[in-house]
């Protein structure tokens, strides 16, 4: 019975396989830019005021892409905290308090992590990085944090009120730009300065930065809620 | 000629690291190695001339994703013990 | 035919291997936790088939900086929109993952067990 159950996930298997390698045989490289990407290096740099082609195609020229992508991931943080909701007089768990290694090392790794991040994210504009990048590094170091002082507990306010902030400043910098610029989400609402230095790209490094922070905050909310049941005792969900 | 062979070494690796993550009957051992693919993969956006995606890749896929399935697995284990 | 050991060739070779090694995890483990890396090696390998997609050989990242400068960038940059296209899929993945394991982990307080075959309660 295994035998035949293998051998017909065998040829499902392998019936994909000859189709892809139909694709795959009339794959050939390309030797130049297609059009979007010749305009997108053309008369991006002078158009965005931005050295990384990338953050100009990602914040300007396909910014509903990230206002999609931003919503998504506040759905996802949502349901997860709708789903893990525990009664608030569930018994609690003793947890094992960490080592003296782990909390004095934490202690020095903590704000160079984040120092590290917020880099990531202000400068991604000239150099490789950006908003995802950054927010990524920050719920990294909020792993830490939290397992470096797994006895106490931790309050929410903060990660909540400066995810509201994030997302709520990015939509209005994007309706901003309806009204002083030309569409939305249009960095001219800045003066583009000089290129390549911090403070150049119009709005770009503000919508950056907000990204970035909302980015963290949200993953740090989904690694604070799968946190919080660990210390919740219930036998009935 | 020397990133040709980096890369075909960086693939098996990968493709192993695949079977390892189906076929292991170690659950924590599978999410390490869907980690590790995570981070080759990583090293080859760097050899594609795609740094900004290399950092995305490396610090999700590596970080995240595993930090998550052990909260969870952790979960589950504690409620199997209990029962 | 030496012409197909190029990177671009490679990576999409074992790009398309390795969806078929993720779909392969799907349709035969019977563990939730199996099936839920798998989807995650799925991710992975699409991600890595459109980045090799948009490299153009003998060319470098699309940043000005001192190695590219502003005027002769059309001919030394490689693709930046499939990069940033898979930018955003790779934050998603994560979120789905998530989601993904907070569903398994429901299941499991419902029904106490991790294989598929337990959950047959909508057969007819």
């Amino acid at each position: 019975m295994k035998i035949l159950r293998n051998s017909l996930l065998l040829v499902v298997i392998g019936t994909m396989t000859w189709m892809m390698f139909n694709l795959y045989k009339d794959y050939d490289s390309r030797t130049t830019l297609n059009e979007t990407a010749s305009y997108y290096a053309e008369k991006g740099p002078d158009e965005t005021g931005a050295a990384n082609l990338v953050t100009s195609v990602v914040v300007t020229y396909r910014g509903l892409d990230t206002l999609g992508e931003v919503t998504i991931l506040f759905l996802t943080a949502a349901i997860i905290g709708l789903l893990l909701r525990t009664e608030k007089d569930s018994k609690t768990v003793p947890l094992r308090q960490s080592s003296e290694f782990l909390i004095t090392a934490a202690k020095v790794l903590i704000p160079m992590i984040t120092l590290i991040g917020v880099y990531i994210f202000i400068n991604g504009h000239l150099t490789p990085g950006g908003g995802f990048q950054g927010g990524a590094v920050l719920a990294s170091t909020f792993i830490l944090l939290l397992i470096s002082i797994s006895q106490r507990k931790i309050g929410h306010r903060l990660l909540e009120f400066t995810e509201a902030i994030s997302g709520f400043s990015f939509v209005l910098i994007g309706i901003l730009g309806i009204i002083l610029a030309a569409g939305f989400l249009d960095n001219h609402i800045l003066p583009l300065g000089k290129f390549g230095h911090l403070l150049s790209g119009g709005a770009i490094p503000v919508i950056y930065s907000l990204i970035g922070l909302k980015v963290g905050a949200e993953l740090s909310t989904i690694i604070l809620e799968l946190n919080q049941i660990q210390r919740k005792d219930d036998t009935i969900s | 000629m020397i990133q040709s062979v980096l890369i075909i070494l960086i693939s098996v690796v990968i493709l192993v690291m695949a079977f390892v993550a189906i076929y292991h009957k170690s659950l924590q051992v599978a999410v390490i190695a869907s980690g590790i693919i995570s981070l080759f993969a990583s090293v080859a956006y760097i050899f594609l001339a795609a740094p900004d995606v290399a950092i995305t890749e490396a610090s999700i896929g590596s970080v995240l994703t595993v930090a998550i399935f052990f909260y969870v697995l952790n979960k589950i284990r504690h409620e199997d013990i209990k029962k | 035919m030496i012409q197909y050991l190029e990177i671009e060739y490679i990576t999409v070779f074992a790009g398309f291997l390795l969806l078929m090694v993720g779909l392969w995890g799907i349709i035969s483990q019977k563990n939730i936790i199996k099936m839920i890396i798998s989807f995650g090696i799925i991710d992975t390998s699409i991600h890595m088939l459109l980045v090799a997609i948009g490299y153009i050989r003998n060319r470098t990242a699309p940043i000005i900086d001192s190695a590219v400068s502003k005027s002769d960038a059309v001919d030394q940059i490689t693709d930046p929109v499939p990069q940033a296209l898979v930018l955003t899929a790779i934050v998603i993945g994560v979120g789905i993952t998530a989601l993904l394991l907070t569903y398994a982990l429901k299941l499991f307080r419902q029904n106490k067990s991790l294989e598929i075959n337990q959950y047959n309660s909508l057969k007819w």
